[in-house]
């Protein structure tokens, strides 16, 4: 029996260089973007026997936004621009002077809020189009249709908690969209031009 | 005066770096948890539109998506110029849908699958007939939770 051999350390200098190399392979395949968008739910789809028998809605308490093929806004019965369907529709979900021609407001206990608001509970907005109508523009309106919504709950918000929508808490926020729940129609598209 | 100067002195000691390659592994472990690998190759191009009151995407593990726009430049020759759906790595027509639809949800867990949302990567010159009827396959499926893909304006 010689002399007891040290075990020689293994060179490890090289591992920085594999694990750069797998670090660059997934640096260069990662994709960072989180996916942003607008959330939507669709409804069910009509059974057989409901198909005549759709909800009526009193005719106040919706706001028709029409898109023709050649991108013309129509809301109610006015031609009108982008910029205004948010104004537009403030007005049409607040409906603060309590106008006939606006959606009728119900008094609804909000519990959070620990009183009782005067709601324009049933309102409907309604965005239809044309086969045609580009998809952007049907977009902007319904980004435009959220940042009303978004505006509102915003204001009312400052107004009894002091601060915006999005620093409250969940009870809060869900007292608040009681007030202004988000009611859009994903409904049918219908084709006019010829028969409605 | 040879104070600083000694030649032949002390010799700078070698900085250790034998700790460099754990530092490298945790940053590519890091880049390892976050990478999604881009599973399609896009056969359609698109520009999404730009939208201000946009929200993140939750669950990307229970999304499938859905493509919509004109036929890459490559393919242009070959397909046209008309405005294609595009699932998976292929075109398909709106009818196509509700198969692959109920297949991706078939994969998800039971837990999951009340999440499963359909995200619609469309062109904004995309006429609204096209995105319509996928639509309407969609509420057929009953996969009803959408979400119109877009960029954040800056």
């Amino acid at each position: 029996m010689g002399k007891k051999r040290k075990m020689p350390g293994l060179n490890t200098s090289s591992t920085a260089d594999i694990s750069f190399m797998l670090l660059i392979f997934f640096l260069v395949t990662t994709s960072m973007d989180t996916d942003q968008g607008l959330a939507r739910t669709l409804p069910k789809p009509p059974e057989d026997d409901q198909l005549n028998n759709e909800i009526k809605v009193k005719e106040r308490n919706i706001l028709n936004i029409r898109i023709n093929k050649d991108n013309y806004l129509l809301i109610g019965d006015d031609y009108s621009t982008l910029e205004d369907v948010k104004e537009r529709a403030k007005e049409f979900i607040k409906n603060a002077d309590n106008r006939p021609n606006l959606p009728e407001l119900k008094p609804k206990k909000i519990k959070g809020l620990g009183k009782t608001m005067m709601v324009t509970e049933n309102h409907v907005i309604s965005v239809q189009t044309d086969r045609g109508t580009d998809y952007g523009v049907y977009f902007a309106v319904q980004d435009a249709l959220v940042a009303a919504y978004n505006e509102l709950r915003d204001e009312l918000a400052k107004e009894e908690f002091g601060y915006r929508y999005e620093f409250l808490t969940a009870d809060q926020q869900k007292a608040i969209r009681e007030v202004y729940p988000q009611k859009i129609s994903e409904a049918e598209p219908k084709k006019y031009g010829g028969q409605q | 005066m040879s104070r600083f100067n000694q030649s032949g002195g002390r010799e700078m000691p070698e900085m250790n770096t034998s700790s460099l390659p754990d530092l490298i592994f945790t940053i590519l472990f890091f880049f390892m948890m976050v990478t999604t690998m881009r599973e399609v190759t896009l056969r359609v191009k698109f520009e999404k539109p730009v939208g201000t009151q946009l929200e993140k995407l939750a669950r990307k593990s229970s999304t499938s998506f859905i493509y919509i726009g004109q036929p890459t430049d490559a393919l242009r020759g070959q397909f046209g110029t008309a405005h294609r759906i595009q699932i998976n790595d292929k075109y398909a027509e709106a009818p196509e849908i509700y198969d692959y639809v109920n297949e991706e949800r078939g994969e998800l867990a039971e837990a999951d699958k009340p999440f499963y949302t359909v995200s619609l990567k469309v062109d904004h010159h995309t006429p609204m007939g096209i995105i319509t009827d996928v639509k309407q396959v969609l509420r057929k499926a009953y996969a009803l939770k959408i979400m119109y893909s877009a960029n954040k304006k800056q």
